[in-house]
């Protein structure tokens, strides 16, 4: 029995959520409990596959586990592919969408309809993207995510949401367009879309046809750039997140990444060590620094606390897009473990956002009118709220805003630093300590942006904090309940681990870079013999 | 043939970029609208244009007598896909109208 669930272990993290969702459908919206247990209990199974799963492909150094669909030849039929890296980044995305269930509970996920559902799908759009090994799947698991994302993006209804919603959809699908052009370029040209097979086709495409599959390449990245909001495709995004609930913001601090995923995991295969040259390399690292720049003028030029967590989205997917410019595996290994603790706290920061602000906006007045037309059967169970006017609320409050705040920052001690050492290292040795060779201009102003982005960072948060911790108190403290807090401790509490056990951490993401920059591993598993039905 | 198809989806796909640009929502969707039939026929073309081919092979060797399944099953996903965003948006911009009580893109008149 054991046996026969592992052997399909890398397909449950799709078919869990699409299960979860489709049965969290036929449930009418009156019964607010049932579907809440549902998707908890759903998430908390998807959070032990992922772990399994992370367990699973690191027994033994990288050790990939395919699953090929209706049991196909890999280059005909859909593969599933788990590796460390994806497997890394289902596992992150499990933990910020049990914290981001748990937020929910005290009132957001009544606050319309089909808010459990819509997650569930949303859950499954992203573990799909993150496992699956074949460009057009990639399409529909794309969609599937989008799908889901437009409709939790306007949860909780108001104008302001509708409004960004409305370019929100807009720019996805002229996106999903450009998406579908590539995709049939890169198909047309080298027939196929398994990307192990393309990787493996990609040498021997003629010359003649090797502009045409460039461009379609370069079409296909722009669609995933605008995903991953590169200045300038990223106009949308701030907007967009600031004006999307707490919780769907906090699980959006992923979708961002998944463009960045992406973004790392074809242009090494595709264009990695040992391939063709690489045709974007140095549009990454230009593009990663432009949007560096822009978040860092937007953190300090942005009033509300969401949109200031929104361009901090922005200056992560420029720093981890510059860094992949870089095409180095120590500066990979850096930028991976910068991904992780910047989306923790990224998230963390849209979560906190809502519960410092709480009381400040009108925000709460609309929130009020439409629990009220959706959850009339229910007393809204204020009973375990913390306090009313103890200071305990807001000392907790201020003590992780306080710490979210460092690790977007990077500043010391917690993961933020850690990570921004640690690319920073990489980037000005590129070939390890000690072997001395030439820094370029484009190093030391990357170099500069990121320490100038930590130290605006920095001065927004104080003023921030300042502004909601410090100001005369006039008797409106946040009132929030243990369910807020928890999430917010949960995800905090993650950075501190990945800080104290920075070592292990680093091991993992360095033996992941190293694996992702020799792509024959990936391709050999996926078109050799080997592999699991 | 190649050449109707070619001008056929510059001109969608023109028009499509020309709506999309335009400040009405309505425009905006059927701009949205012309740029999937554009890309659909485009992923069509990609497998090769051939007249009179079967996409079923049965078992005889000569693969060019037939036409590319794969772009065909692509252009299906994608049309379902399109078809479902487009109502999506639809009701979006529905709501738009309804709450800003216009039908500009950016729920203001400038």
């Amino acid at each position: 029995m054991m046996e026969s669930l592992f052997a399909h272990i890398a397909i449950l993290p799709i078919v869990l959520p699409m299960l979860a969702g489709i049965v969290l459908v036929l449930i009418e919206d009156r019964h607010h409990r049932t579907k809440l247990v549902i998707d908890i209990v759903a998430t908390v199974l998807l959070l032990v596959v992922a772990l399994a799963l992370l367990v699973n492909v690191n027994n033994g150094g990288p050790n990939l586990s395919t699953y090929r669909l209706g049991d196909w030849p890999v280059p005909f039929g859909i593969v599933l592919v788990a590796d460390p890296l994806a497997a890394l980044m289902v596992l992150l995305t499990a933990i910020l969408a049990l914290s981001t269930i748990v937020f929910s509970v005290a009132r957001w996920h009544r606050a319309g309809s089909h808010f459990h559902s819509l997650f569930q799908l949303l859950l499954m759009g992203l573990n799909g993207a993150f496992l699956t090994g074949d460009l057009f799947n990639l399409f529909v698991f794309f969609e599937v995510l989008l799908a889901a994302s437009y409709g939790l993006m306007l949860h909780g209804s108001g104008t302001v949401r509708i409004k960004a919603g409305l370019h929100y959809i807009a720019v996805n699908l002229a996106t999903s367009s450009l998406f579908l052009i590539g995709v049939s370029l890169i198909y047309g040209v080298t027939g196929t879309l398994n990307m192990a097979d393309l990787a493996h086709r990609i040498p021997l495409i003629p010359e003649e046809s090797r502009m045409l599959f460039e461009a379609g390449a370069a079409i296909l990245g722009i669609a995933f750039l605008v995903k991953a909001g590169m200045w300038p495709l990223s106009f949308w995004l701030p907007t967009t997140y600031a004006a999307a609930s707490p919780p769907v913001a906090a699980m959006f601090a992923i979708m961002s990444k998944v463009g960045i995923y992406v973004v790392l995991r074809l242009s090494l295969l595709l264009f990695g060590e040992g391939a063709a040259a690489h045709p974007g390399e140095q549009w990454l690292l230009y593009g990663g620094i432009a949007t560096i720049a822009f978040g860092t003028v937007g953190v300090l030029s942005s009033q509300a606390t969401a949109r200031m967590a929104a361009f901090c989205v922005l200056v992560s997917s420029g720093t981890l897009l510059a860094m992949i410019g870089y095409e180095n595996a120590g500066v990979t290994a850096g930028a991976l473990y910068y991904l992780v603790s910047s989306t923790l706290a990224l998230s963390c920061m849209f979560l906190l956002a809502e519960l410092v602000e709480r009381g400040r906006s009108s925000e709460a007045d609309v929130l009020a009118v439409t629990l009220e037309a959706f959850g009339d059967d229910e007393e809204p169970a204020h009973d375990e709220e913390i306090g009313i006017a103890t200071p305990l609320t807001l000392a907790m409050l201020g003590i992780a805003f306080l710490c979210c705040a460092l690790v977007i920052a990077g500043m010391p001690p917690f993961s933020g630093f850690i990570a921004k050492f640690a690319m920073i290292g990489a980037v000005l040795n590129p070939q390890g300590l000690g072997a001395s060779v030439g820094i370029s201009i484009t190093s030391w102003v990357l170099v500069a942006l990121l320490i100038i982005s930590g130290l605006a960072a920095t001065i927004a948060m104080l003023r921030a904090g300042i502004n909601i911790f410090w100001v005369t108190f006039d008797g409106e403290v946040p009132r929030v309940s243990i369910a807020e807090m928890l999430p917010v401790l949960l995800l905090l509490g993650l950075c501190v681990i990945l800080t104290v056990l920075a070592g292990p951490a680093m091991g993992y993401m360095q033996a992941t870079a190293q694996y992702l920059h020799v792509p024959t591993d990936y391709v050999g598993a996926l078109l050799g013999e080997g592999g699991m039905p | 043939m190649e050449a109707i198809l070619a001008i056929s989806i510059g001109v969608l796909a023109g028009s499509g970029v020309w709506l999309l640009l335009r400040p009405r929502s309505f425009q905006v969707i059927i701009g949205l609208s012309l740029i999937s039939y554009a890309v659909n026929l485009f992923i069509f073309s990609m497998g090769g244009l051939k007249t009179d081919a079967a996409p079923i092979v049965d078992g005889i060797a000569d693969a060019s007598a037939y036409a590319d399944p794969v772009p065909q099953a692509l252009v299906l996903t994608a049309i379902v896909i399109g078809f479902a965003m487009t109502a999506l948006f639809l009701v979006v911009l529905l709501a738009a109208r309804g709450l800003t009580g216009t039908d500009h893109v950016d729920g203001q008149e400038r």
